[in-house]
C-alpha cells in the first residue's frame, strides 16, 4: 500500500504546469485534492512518472459569479463549494448532493474538477454536471477549449482530456428563474459510491413540462443523460403514471454493471423507483 | 528520484526533513518525526484513522505526500494536550468510554476537533456526520457521540468561565 517513486513538480504558475504536461516523453498526472488519485497510486492501479501538484497556484481556488453561470476553479475544494452561499442559491441540487459525496475530510482536499477529471462511473457531480449543462474548460500550452459536461465523459475512469491537456475551470449557467430541480441516491452507506444517483431538471408551462434535463450515475459506465426519457417528458403533463412510464423506460434503457453484492437487476430497480420521485420533486419546486 | 527538502510545523515546533517525495504524510508523521500516535489503518482513505489537522482542516494523512505539507501547520493527536492536562475532548472521550482498543481515537479526535471549532454546540445528527468518515470496530459509536456532545458542553462553560474571571 504504498505508490511507486515518481518525480515531483510544485510550480507556481500555471504556465509552467501547462508546459510540464506539454513534455508527453514523461507520464505525467497532476495532483490536485489527491483523494481519488493517492488511494489508486497507493494500491498502484496509477503510477505516474511524475506528478505535478497545483497546490501552490491559489489563482484556481475560486468559487465566483460572471455573466450569467458560476466559475469554479480547478482547487476549489468540495468542502468549499458545499459550503458556498453562491452555489447554494444557485444550485441548491449541488448541496444536497454534497451531502452524499464522501466525507467531511475528504471533501476539505477533494476538488470539484478532480473529481470530474476521475470520471468514476457511480460519483455524482457528472451526472450533476450534465443536467445543469455544466461547461469545462480544458487548457493546454498552446491556448484553451471548452467542452461541455454531456461531451466531456467518455467511460469508467475516461474522458476527452489529452495528455497534456487540464481541466481549469468549470462554469454552470445559473438556471433559468422557475426551473425546478430533484435528486436522489441509494449508497451503501452516505459518502459511498453511489449505486444509483438521479437528478433532473425541468420547469413547467402552461401545465406542460419544458426542457426536461436527465441524467444518472451508477448505473452505466459512465453517468448519462437520459436523452430519450427527456424527448418523451417534453411536453407531457407532470403526472405520476407520466413519471412511471418514463422510469420504466429508463430503467431498460441503461446497462448497470452486475457485480455480486448488488446486481445489475437491482440498480434497475433503484433506478425505477428514484426517477418518479426526482421528476415529482422537481414539479413541485418549480416556481408558481 | 530525488529528495525534496521540506520545512513545516507539527504540534508547534518547526521540523525539517529531506523527504522522496512518494512518502506519505501518515509514515513522515510516524516513522520519521516518531509520532505513532497517527494510526494508519486502510492506506486508502477509508477508514479515517490517520486523520490529523492541517492547517486547521482535518485531513487523511495517508492521501497526502509529506513533500506536499511543506510550509504548513500540522496538530497530531499527541500535541492537542495542554499545560494543565488533556485536551477537553481527549477528557470527555476518556471520561464517557469513548474507546475501547483506541485505534480509531487519534482520527476521530481530529474530526471531533474540526466539528467543534466550527459549532460549539452540534446536535447529535452533526456530530454523526462529523464522524461519518471515521471507521470504529469496537464502540458501535453511541459512547463517542457521548464524547463529543460532553466535550462540547464542557468547552463551552469553560469559555463562559473565561469571560466570567475578572480581568
Amino acid at each position: 500500500m504504498k505508490p511507486s517513486a515518481f518525480d515531483y513538480e510544485c510550480p507556481t504558475d500555471l504556465n509552467a504546469v501547462l508546459a510540464m504536461l506539454g513534455d508527453t516523453e514523461t507520464e505525467t498526472s497532476i495532483l490536485a485534492g489527491g483523494q481519488s488519485l493517492v488511494p489508486m497510486m497507493n494500491y498502484r492501479l496509477a503510477a505516474p512518472e511524475r506528478l505535478v501538484d497545483i497546490n501552490r497556484l491559489p489563482d484556481l481556488d475560486y468559487i465566483r459569479e460572471d455573466a450569467g453561470f458560476v466559475a469554479i476553479g480547478a482547487l476549489a475544494r468540495h468542502g468549499e463549494i458545499k459550503a458556498s452561499e453562491l452555489v447554494g442559491r444557485h444550485f441548491p441540487m449541488m448541496s444536497e448532493a454534497y451531502d452524499w459525496i464522501a466525507h467531511a475530510a475528504v471533501r476539505n482536499r477533494g476538488t470539484l474538477c478532480g473529481n470530474l477529471c476521475h470520471a468514476d462511473p457511480a460519483s455524482e457531480m457528472p451526472a450533476l454536471m450534465q443536467v445543469l449543462d455544466a461547461t469545462l474548460v480544458v487548457a493546454k500550452a498552446t491556448g484553451t477549449r471548452e467542452v461541455t459536461a454531456q461531451d466531456f465523459f467518455v467511460g469508467t475512469y475516461e474522458t476527452v482530456l489529452e495528455s497534456d491537456e487540464m481541466l481549469t475551470e468549470v462554469r454552470i449557467p445559473i438556471p433559468e428563474a422557475g426551473t425546478g430541480w430533484g435528486f436522489e441516491e441509494v449508497a451503501m452507506r452516505k459518502g459511498d459510491y453511489a449505486w444509483c444517483t438521479v437528478v433532473a431538471t425541468l420547469r413547467v408551462v402552461e401545465g406542460r413540462i419544458a426542457a426536461p434535463r436527465i441524467a444518472v450515475s451508477g448505473v452505466g459506465d459512465a453517468a448519462i443523460r437520459l436523452g430519450a426519457q427527456e424527448e418523451t417528458l417534453a411536453g407531457a403533463e407532470p403526472t405520476s403514471a407520466v413519471f412511471e412510464e418514463i422510469a420504466a423506460a429508463a430503467a431498460a434503457a441503461v446497462n448497470p454493471p452486475n457485480v455480486e453484492h448488488i446486481s445489475a437487476d437491482y440498480r434497475r430497480d433503484l433506478l425505477r423507483s428514484l426517477l418518479p420521485r426526482v421528476l415529482s420533486a422537481a414539479a413541485s419546486r418549480v416556481a408558481a | 528520484m530525488n529528495k525534496k527538502a521540506i520545512s513545516l510545523t507539527v504540534n508547534g515546533r518547526v521540523r525539517e526533513a529531506l523527504v522522496p517525495p512518494r512518502m506519505l504524510l501518515s509514515d513522515f508523521i510516524r516513522h520519521e518525526l516518531e509520532l505513532p500516535g497517527t494510526h494508519v489503518g486502510c492506506e486508502h482513505g477509508v477508514c479515517g484513522s490517520c486523520n490529523v489537522v492541517v492547517d486547521g482542516k482535518a485531513v487523511r494523512s495517508c492521501l497526502m505526500f509529506a513533500v506536499q505539507a511543506n510550509g504548513t501547520e500540522i496538530t497530531t493527536v499527541e500535541g492537542y494536550d495542554t499545560a494543565e492536562g488533556l485536551h477537553p475532548i481527549q477528557q470527555a472521550f476518556w471520561e464517557e468510554h469513548g474507546l475501547q482498543c483506541g485505534f480509531c481515537t487519534p482520527g476521530m479526535l481530529a474530526a471531533a476537533k474540526e466539528l467543534l471549532a466550527a459549532n460549539p454546540d452540534p446536535g447529535d445528527d452533526e456530530i454523526r456526520e462529523a464522524i461519518s468518515g471515521n471507521l470504529c470496530r469496537c464502540t458501535g459509536y453511541e459512547f463517542i457521540i457521548n464524547a463529543i456532545r460532553s466535550a462540547a458542553k464542557a468547552m463551552r462553560e469553560a469559555e463562559i468561565q473565561k469571560t466570567l474571571q475578572p480581568a
